[in-house]
């Protein structure tokens, strides 16, 4: 078995008197692809978000290769390079250019070289085909490209692992397929991710493992065949039925 | 072509002493711009904290700022302290603390404006990326908020130099007064000269905002 990068225990996060994620556990395992998926509202975002501590959490704890993960930390930034996450809205810098949107992080806080920075951003840009497009600036991309950006400027942190939250779902639908084909390709390449996302036949093609929350819990767990086809819990087949259409009165 | 009395302006240093009074009001308003923006930047971070005690006592300033005309201002730092404290301000002096006063309250305003109209969400993408709550601020906070302020706080300079026009009321010699004595000297010589002299004041005022209009127009093209 390949080395455990992050480890969740006993999770709880609460808002005022809502309890969002109640007792969640969870083990990654390197280059493991676990994709999240569940009814609006139960608690996927937030999960995502507590793994980076952009939310404070009420139990548990969450360790990164064994640091401890938490807004308390000192070194919580240190911590937070080793943690790329990509957003539903993007959330590039408006008034930088996509280099320097990809080039900001590692050159200001990892101290890494300019030209080095420079060079990688370049060839990840022309991985995701943006080459073209490394002096434009935000406003002048489509939300697909500016997506792709996004990725990439997570990936130039040479992050452990990476979190995607719902990134396709502010996308109009021909643009969620260039997206999530970056998606699939770093998928290859070995990258640990954790991915929230609705698009279920992406879920299917994409993960290793798929975790169905509800209510704060994790209902159900399993490889991707397994849960798509043949779901064990009830409410994990009433949520796969809401993606299937039929019409009754066919005539 | 009617008399406008213009030729006054050429007699002895007239128009070197119109715009002598020029420079006053643009001092005067000058250095108050500077203190009003950097006091503004603070008064506006302190506008934007939750604590309920900072909120109430910027509310109640800017409020009292915006509500009291700035002539009374004018009139209770410059005659009022001279009584109850003894203090002997000047006119100048008296202004430019009023001015500072008003713009202070104002530039923070649109600070505070310009702040929260940064999304919570530049702030988490900063900090997922490792950023620091400085660098987040230095990088990424306060170049888009600086963008956003400098056509606002270019209005504001604009509207602080207009209203420079108020402090001959303390006695304060600026253009809108030397235009006044020329008018009093010759108001037998020339009777017209009034329409030519606030003419010219008006031009005068207009240049001296209009480059600043400009530049704002242009700034707010250039970040968009």
């Amino acid at each position: 078995m390949a080395d455990t990068i992050l480890e969740v225990r006993h999770l709880m996060k609460q808002f005022d008197d809502l309890m969002v994620l109640k007792d969640i556990n969870l083990t990654v395992h390197e280059g493991e692809v676990i994709v999240i998926v569940g009814p609006s509202g139960c608690g996927k975002s937030t999960f995502l978000r507590c793994i980076n501590a952009l939310e404070d959490i009420q139990g548990g704890e969450i360790r990164l290769n064994g640091e401890l993960v938490s807004k308390e930390s000192k070194n919580l930034a240190v911590i937070r390079q080793k943690i790329g996450m990509v957003f539903q809205s993007y959330e590039l810098f408006p008034h930088l250019n996509v280099l320097d949107n990809i080039t900001l992080a590692p050159v200001k806080v990892q101290k890494r070289p300019k030209e080095e920075v420079r060079e990688e951003a370049l060839a990840l840009l022309s991985r995701v085909g943006l080459s073209d497009k490394a002096e434009s600036f935000p406003r002048q991309l489509s939300g697909g490209q500016k997506q792709r950006v996004a990725i990439v400027r997570a990936l130039c942190m040479k992050p452990e692992i990476l979190l995607f939250d719902e990134v396709t779902a502010a996308l109009d639908p021909e643009m969620v397929r260039e997206v999530l084909d970056v998606i699939l390709r770093l998928a290859d390449q070995g990258k640990t991710m954790l991915i929230v996302t609705h698009e279920m036949q992406f879920a299917r093609a994409v993960a290793d493992r798929v975790i169905f929350l509800e209510d704060g819990v994790i209902k159900e767990e399993g490889k991707p065949e397994q849960f798509f086809d043949a779901p064990q819990t009830e409410r994990a087949k009433e949520f796969l039925k809401t993606f299937t259409f039929e019409r009754k009165h066919k005539e | 072509m009617p008399d406008l009395g213009l030729e006054v302006l050429f007699k002895g240093k007239n128009f070197a002493r119109l715009l002598e009074g020029l420079g006053v009001a643009l001092r005067i308003s000058l250095i108050s711009v500077v203190i009003s923006i950097v006091a503004g930047i603070g008064v506006g971070m302190l506008m934007t904290w939750k604590n309920p005690i900072s909120r109430a006592i910027t509310r109640c300033y800017l409020e009292i700022v915006r509500i009291m005309p700035q002539m009374v201002l004018l009139f209770i730092v410059f005659f009022g302290t001279t009584r109850v404290f003894g203090w002997n301000l000047s006119g100048e002096i008296s202004a430019v603390i009023v001015f500072s006063f008003w713009g202070t309250a104002e530039m923070g305003d649109l600070v505070r404006g310009a702040l929260i109209s940064i999304p919570q969400h530049q702030y988490e993408s900063a900090y997922a990326l490792g950023l620091t709550g400085i660098q987040t601020y230095q990088y990424v906070v306060l170049p888009q908020t600086v963008r956003r302020l400098i056509p606002l706080s270019i209005n504001l300079i604009t509207r602080m130099i207009k209203t420079t026009s108020l402090i001959l009321m303390i006695g304060v010699v600026e253009v809108l007064k030397v235009a006044q004595q020329i008018i009093e000297a010759n108001r037998m010589s020339s009777p017209n000269a009034a329409f030519g002299l606030y003419l010219t004041v008006f031009l005068l005022y207009f240049l001296a905002c209009w480059p600043f209009s400009l530049l704002a127009r242009y700034l707010e093209k250039r970040w968009r």
